[in-house]
């Protein structure tokens, strides 16, 4: 396999031996895996594992005590107006007086620059339009439905047009048809960029998901541990966006064992 | 209202126009940087800010009687605690957070007892009320160029950082993800606050500044659809008040600050009570429209109702 070829193009995400502690708590202990480009992956982990760990180094909020982080073949700061992110528990301030389309606009936000240009007008709409949150572009956010709140934050990492979508938790206080929408939106992502899901759901992912990673004990501290997924075919809801993949917790795939690094070895 | 008027072109009351111009810029300051910290909520850090300016304005008074540093300006001494209790609130807030709300109590108690303590050992007499509630009919030309000069700062900023200042407040994680450094966005916003209060408090006093900071851009914010409505409409409202204010102290012989204040504040609280009962009224209409049957059960005798 060629790693250079690996680590600068086909490699979205690498963790390579990545410690990180709180203080003296041992949060990630030589945590090692990769995402390639175009997968849709799931991180699954029981609440307190240390998923948001996970997330906050991947998007260079927190720096790794030990090991080496690359996304998108450049460090996490470096990469992060390639990343659109959604998070868990935005903060949601009802009397904060906001649109909908200047919460999407965010997505497009630059350090210092104050003007939004043409390109950045377009980019809004396209991820309006994507998210199917077009039509409540005007209304003010706090005056929306939980769902619609939450697919509005979707269009706001969409306006990014990015090459990694991270999603942490994204259909947490969901409504069932805001769940179907937002599954239809990430499938049809899929393939045109990196999608990462966090979720505390540890039995069950969308069918959606080429990968599977979970944090988790081992040996002494805690790492991520690449999981086979199954088919459920028992299991199907809007929470999954249709069929469902049964996390086999009981296995343990190597690194490379991934469909990306088969193709590659080819 | 005439009298306030005529006091306005009298030439021979040069501090009655004073007071006017002080609160039409005082407005700008409450108007843009309120409504910061208003969605920021962190009313309660500039609160703090406000009140440890008492030490500093105590101190100086003390060193500057004593002739330890003589003719050194009460503001001088405000200036140097202000950003100081800004410092502190700023290193507390970013890097422990858990003692945040004690440190703040703290600063804020251990402030104004200094200043009072300061004022008590200063030879002669000095009012610690008119620091605490304002006088502006003591604002001096310097202190119009001040705040002209604050005024054009704290605007530039809102505009030049715009949707930064926007993004930090509605969700700071996401701004930093963003490449935003928000603690800079915050240490900016608590440095220019603790300035303003400094210059602010000599118009409405120190216990008053908070609430100017709080209620224009409070009661704008209830029709505002973004923050710079809110901006706006908060530099609008405390304009009006502020010239409300004067024009009724002045007929009423009353304290100009604590006026402004209560107009401020009655202003809140009718907008914020007519807000609650119309979001009410929505709901209950909400209901009704989803449950019709339930409405129309409400005039019908329960017995009736078990034989339908």
């Amino acid at each position: 396999m060629d790693e250079t070829k690996l680590t600068t193009m086909s490699v979205a995400i690498r963790f390579e031996h990545v410690s990180f502690s709180y203080g003296e708590l041992r949060v990630l202990d030589k945590a090692h895996f990769h995402i390639h480009a175009g997968e849709f992956a799931a991180l699954v982990g029981p609440n307190g594992s240390g998923k948001t760990t996970v997330l906050k180094l991947l998007l260079g909020l927190a720096r790794p005590t030990d090991g080496h982080i690359t996304v998108l073949g450049r460090s996490p700061e470096e990469a992060r107006n390639s990343i659109g992110y959604v998070p868990q528990h935005a903060s949601y301030d009802p009397a904060f007086p906001i649109s909908v389309i200047e919460v999407v606009r965010m997505g497009r936000l630059r350090t210092s620059v104050r003007r939004y240009t043409a390109t950045d007008d377009q980019a809004v709409q396209n991820a309006l339009a994507m998210a199917d949150v077009a039509d409540l572009a005007d209304r003010p956010y706090p005056a929306l439905s939980g769902g619609q709140r939450r697919r509005v934050l979707v269009a706001r990492a969409l306006a990014a047009e990015p090459e990694l979508l991270v999603l942490d938790e994204p259909t947490a206080n969901m409504d069932a048809e805001s769940e179907t929408r937002l599954f239809e939106t990430l499938g049809q992502l899929k393939g045109k960029a990196t999608i990462l899901i966090v979720t505390h759901d540890t039995g069950f992912v969308t069918a959606l998901t080429d990968s599977v990673f979970c944090v988790g004990e081992r040996g002494t501290g805690r790492s991520v541990i690449r999981h086979q997924a199954t088919l459920a075919a028992h299991v199907a809801s809007e929470q999954y966006g249709g069929p469902a993949l049964q996390v086999l917790h009981d296995t343990e795939l190597p690194d490379d064992a991934c469909r990306g690094c088969i193709k590659d070895s080819i | 209202m005439n009298g306030y008027l005529s006091a306005i072109f009298d030439p021979s009351l040069p501090f009655v126009r004073n007071a006017l111009l002080a609160g039409l810029l005082s407005a700008v300051l409450f108007g843009t940087l309120g409504a910061v910290v208003t969605v920021k909520r962190i009313a309660g850090l500039a609160g703090a800010i406000s009140h440890a300016v008492l030490g500093g304005i105590g101190m100086a008074l003390y060193l500057s009687a004593k002739d330890i540093i003589p003719g050194l300006p009460p503001i001088v001494g405000a200036l140097v605690f202000a950003v100081l209790a800004a410092a502190i609130i700023g290193f507390v807030s970013l890097k422990a957070k858990q003692r945040e709300d004690t440190v703040i109590n703290a600063l804020w108690a251990i402030g104004m007892s200094v200043g009072v303590l300061f004022i008590a050992k200063t030879p002669g007499y000095a009012d610690p009320m008119s620091y605490l509630f304002g006088n502006i009919l003591l604002v001096s030309t310097r202190d119009l160029v001040l705040l002209a000069i604050l005024d054009t700062v704290v605007v530039f900023l809102a505009w030049r950082y715009y949707p930064q200042i926007e993004a930090s407040a509605f969700d700071e994680e996401f701004a930093r993800v963003r490449g935003v450094p928000t603690d800079a966005v915050f240490i900016a916003t608590l440095a220019v606050t603790a300035v303003a209060v400094v210059l602010l408090q000599t118009f409405v006093g120190i216990v008053m500044v908070i609430a100017m900071l709080t209620l224009p851009s409070g009661t704008a914010g209830y029709a505002a659809k973004n923050l710079a409505a809110m901006m706006i409409g908060g530099t609008v409202l405390a304009a009006v008040f502020t010239v409300g204010g004067l024009a009724a102290s002045w007929a009423l012989d009353m304290p100009a600050g604590a006026v402004v204040v209560v107009i401020a504040g009655s202003a809140f609280l009718s907008v914020s009570a007519f807000a609650a009962f119309r979001s009410r009224n929505r709901k209950n209409g909400k209901k009704s429209r989803n449950n019709p049957g339930q409405a129309t059960a409400v005039g019908v005798l329960p017995g009736v109702e078990k034989q339908a």
